[in-house]
């Protein structure tokens, strides 16, 4: 599949590489070559299988059907251990050093030569790094790149780096970025997993494009390529999917008036910087975004469940700090976190879950009106169609009935604002249905509802606005009849609106400008 | 609770009492209780009377009430090894008090550790995040320290055990012994309290999964606070009921009745992970290690074979009780 096929043969091969979880297929006939000297982006959109190939590379999990050859030989990689013996070495997103010891075990414990440690430390901008520093009092930041700098030392013939500059500051970045460069003028190779075209064209030379398990392109990086990246990702879905504005809509501009929810400049460390955006009554605002683009904490910063370094937060009008979910509750916003398990009592009943936020308050501790609960509790419980033949306890119930009782809690308890995060994460496609409809309901009963997705078709079918966020901004804001997967896609990955052609690959998006002209 | 109905060719017979075990966990339990008394009838015919009645209740009674402290404490995942010292201490002051002192000041002079302990632990638990293991064994030996210079204090005033106390824990009404005038009112607050009360559902959401209560508005602190205050209050008075039974206050008067009380409550049926169990099943718990303790004494062993025995027995009952009721 190279288009540019090169006289050197390559320093890894992977070929039709298959990978079965039960029925579902995360990876089918993916390949990945990479030559001498290289560095090669892995794109794909969310749960494109980039992570699984990445694992099955380094040895974490084994691959059901294909071949990896490297310098021409087959090898067959058992372990991580097996594929550091082999010169691939990956540096995760999550930093690996073991938190209770110092740098010095840390390195010693990987056996790692600690002069070309200290050289790379010092190469990539950290000049004074005390190598006695127990791991757990070292910034994030320099984590990472303590991690980068330990992969670098045991000079690796191929190294594989996860959204290397993910949670890095720009001068570390800088620095981070050149080391790759140069890395592969040396002749490695390198491996760059990234959402920021930004980086990949500054520093890739060709970049394999995954779509639903499979490789479905490798280009050369050149002016004008991330439009060809982009329809690869997306395939035969690029075609315009109409989308009519809704009904509702109308209604969320007619009521004009306060927005139900407004956020200002809404800062937590690097993971959200300056996120603003309002949220009107009766309306279902999508928030799209890849993964780990500050969406999760945009989400517990507005539940209350952590406090935001800087920025404000309205609710109708009116300035509110959350420092507990009881106070965002009690403003009227509820939160459905995207995993069950984090909202629901596994082993109490149907009932008990529902009423959970009943009790919460201190006033509310004393005798329960049983009637009453039962009434109220049934009455969400058949609004949500919630199969209730294993009420007793929760965990009986199917994942799809699960996902219905954490929001069913909050109709009972009358919230009017429901954040909800990927709920249709893993449920069956029924339930989908339902609770599509219902998050429509809600619009059309003037309650407003904050919806993560990661699946673009749940934007056009639930969504009168979409919010997409990048990098911990809000990138573009448009409305749901603009938001066809191609547009969607492009903003989701930081690349401007409608500037395919006067955009060269290189310009550096400003998310200030797009933010301006999103509002 | 019905998925066995799709399919009832395929259940066996054991499969389906299981299954029926586990939907109604008292049973088994019952029945071991029944078991423990007919083996003492065979062993020493005669002795199951009105009399012997009367008696294992009374000293099942202050069993069950720790045994209480304990699964509310476990429901949420906690443990409340303080119990037996604020028994003790509530006991020996009311004892050392009420020689001097009118009996209301007495009684709320006796109270007062048990508040203290209880905020204490509460805190520690619910603000510092203490593990509930570590504050209340540390909150225990702190008041033993203080009982033992508090005892200093009173040696020459000397004690005395109120008569109102004597007629509670060791007087019988028409065969029913007094303390279950304590004991019911008790039981059925507890029991009202966790199945149909705001705190009590709180205590299960938080032992269950603490971050769900967490979202759903649930103050952690308020919660183990107000749990470890009530837990002490509720030791606090089983020390006065049991000063009444033994008579003979000293200064480790309740401390054999702390791992008792947890064990009663595991094989109750609470699960020690928190948001599984209930009180109906710990006071039977209670009956029957009282039973199993006299079954033991009949059996004319040296003391050390008896605590053996009685160690091997709670172990395997409770291994045993958790397999059949554990459904899955």
């Amino acid at each position: 599949m190279t288009t540019n096929p090169l006289p050197q043969s390559p320093l890894l091969d992977a070929t039709g590489v298959t990978k079965n979880y039960g029925a579902v297929a995360a990876l089918r006939t993916a390949s990945l070559s990479v030559l001498p000297g290289e560095v090669h982006a892995l794109m794909g959109a969310n749960g494109a299988g980039k992570s699984t190939l990445v694992k099955i590379l380094t040895g974490a999990i084994k691959a059901d059907a294909g071949r990896i050859l490297i310098r021409g030989q087959q090898l067959d990689i058992r372990s991580p251990a097996d594929a550091r013996r082999a010169g691939l070495l990956p540096v995760y997103q999550e930093p690996a050093l073991i938190p209770d010891l110092d740098v010095l075990s840390n390195l010693r414990l990987t056996g790692t030569p600690v002069e070309p440690f200290r050289a790379w430390v010092r190469e990539l901008g950290i000049p004074d790094l005390d190598i006695r520093e127990t791991a757990r009092h070292i910034p994030l930041a320099i984590l990472r790149v303590l991690d980068l700098a330990r992969a670098l030392a045991v000079e690796p013939d191929v190294l594989l780096l996860d959204e290397m500059t993910a949670a890095l500051p720009a001068n570390l970045a800088e620095k981070v970025l050149e080391v790759v460069r140069r890395q592969g003028d040396a002749g490695r190779s390198v491996i760059f997993i990234s959402h920021r075209f930004v980086e990949i064209s500054a520093l890739c030379d060709r970049a394999t494009v995954l779509r639903d398990g499979a490789t479905v392109g490798v280009v050369d990086i050149e002016p004008g390529v991330e439009e060809r990246i982009v329809e690869m990702m997306l395939g035969t879905r690029i075609e315009k999917t109409r989308v009519t504005a809704r009904a509702a809509n109308d209604l969320a501009v007619a009521d004009g008036g306060r927005p139900r929810l407004s956020v200002r400049n809404l800062q937590l460390g690097t993971k959200l910087n300056d996120v603003s955006f309002d949220l009107a009554n009766g309306e279902v605002a999508g928030v799209f975004a890849l993964e780990g683009q500050g969406q999760d904490e945009l989400f517990a910063a507005l539940a209350g469940s952590i406090r935001p370094t800087g920025g404000t937060i309205d609710v109708d009008g009116a300035p509110v700090k959350f420092s507990h979910p009881s106070d965002a509750i009690q403003a009227g916003i509820a939160y459905v976190p995207g995993d069950r398990a984090e909202a629901l009592a596994m082993q109490r009943s149907v009932r008990e879950n529902i009423a959970l936020p009943f009790s919460a308050a201190l006033r509310k501790w004393g005798p329960i009106r049983m009637r009453r609960e039962q009434m109220v509790v049934s009455s969400a419980i058949a609004r949500l169609q919630i199969d209730t033949r294993a009420q007793g306890e929760v965990q009986r119930l199917s994942g799809g009935n699960q996902q219905k009782v954490t929001i069913a809690r909050w109709i009972a308890a009358g919230a009017r604002t429901i954040l909800c995060f990927d709920p249709t994460r893993g449920i069956d496609v029924g339930t989908k249905q339902e609770i599509y409809k219902l998050l429509r309901e809600l619009a059309s009963q003037n309650k407003s509802v904050l919806f993560y997705t990661s699946e673009m078709e749940e934007v056009q079918r639930v969504c009168d606005r979409v919010i997409v966020i990048f990098g911990g901004r809000v990138v573009d804001t448009f409305p749901v009849e603009e938001a066809d997967e191609a547009a969607l896609m492009r903003a989701a990955y930081g690349l401007p609106r409608g500037a395919k052609a006067d955009v060269g690959i290189l310009a550096e998006v400003k998310p200030g400008s797009s933010a301006e002209a999103a509002s | 609770m019905t998925d066995t109905a799709t399919m009832p060719q395929l259940v066996s017979f054991g499969r389906r009492l299981r299954r029926f075990m586990a939907d109604r966990p008292l049973i088994p339990l019952i029945i071991l209780l029944i078991i423990l008394v007919a083996i003492l009838q065979v062993l020493r015919p005669g002795i199951v009377n009105e009399r012997w009645l009367a008696n294992t209740a009374k000293f099942a009674i202050p069993l069950a009430i720790l045994a209480g402290c304990q699964t509310m404490t476990m429901l949420t995942g906690g443990i409340d090894l303080s119990v037996g010292t604020v028994a003790t201490m509530s006991a020996f002051i009311m004892a050392t008090q009420i020689v001097n002192q009118d009996p209301t000041v007495a009684f709320l002079l006796a109270m007062m550790p048990a508040v203290l302990i209880g905020l204490v632990n509460g805190i520690g638990v619910g603000v510092f995040r203490v593990h509930p293991l570590i504050m209340t064994l540390g909150t225990s030996l702190i008041g033993t320290g203080f009982l033992q210079v508090y005892q200093r204090t009173v040696i020459a005033s000397g004690a005395r055990i109120p008569d109102f106390l004597n007629w509670l824990g060791t007087g019988v009404t028409y065969g029913f012994p007094n303390a279950l005038l304590l004991f019911v009112p008790v039981a059925v607050l507890i029991v009202f309290m966790l199945n149909r009360t705001g705190f009590g559902r709180l205590l299960y959401a938080v032992g269950d999964n603490e971050r769900a209560a967490r979202l759903s508005g649930v103050r952690y602190w308020q919660v183990i606070t107000a749990l470890y205050v009530l837990s002490s209050l509720l030791a606090g008075i089983t020390g006065l009921l049991y000063i009444g039974l033994i008579k003979a206050p000293s200064l480790s008067l309740a401390e054999p009745l702390v791992l008792p009380s947890v064990a009663a409550a595991v094989i109750g049926g609470t699960s020690i992970f928190g948001g599984r169990g209930g009180y109906t099943g710990t006071i039977i718990g209670a009956l029957i290690l009282t039973v199993l303790t006299t079954l033991l004494t009949i059996l004319q062993m040296p003391e050390g074979g008896r605590r053996i025995l009685f160690g091997l027995i709670v172990l395997f009952v409770t291994a045993a009780y958790l397999r059949i009721v554990e459904d899955r």
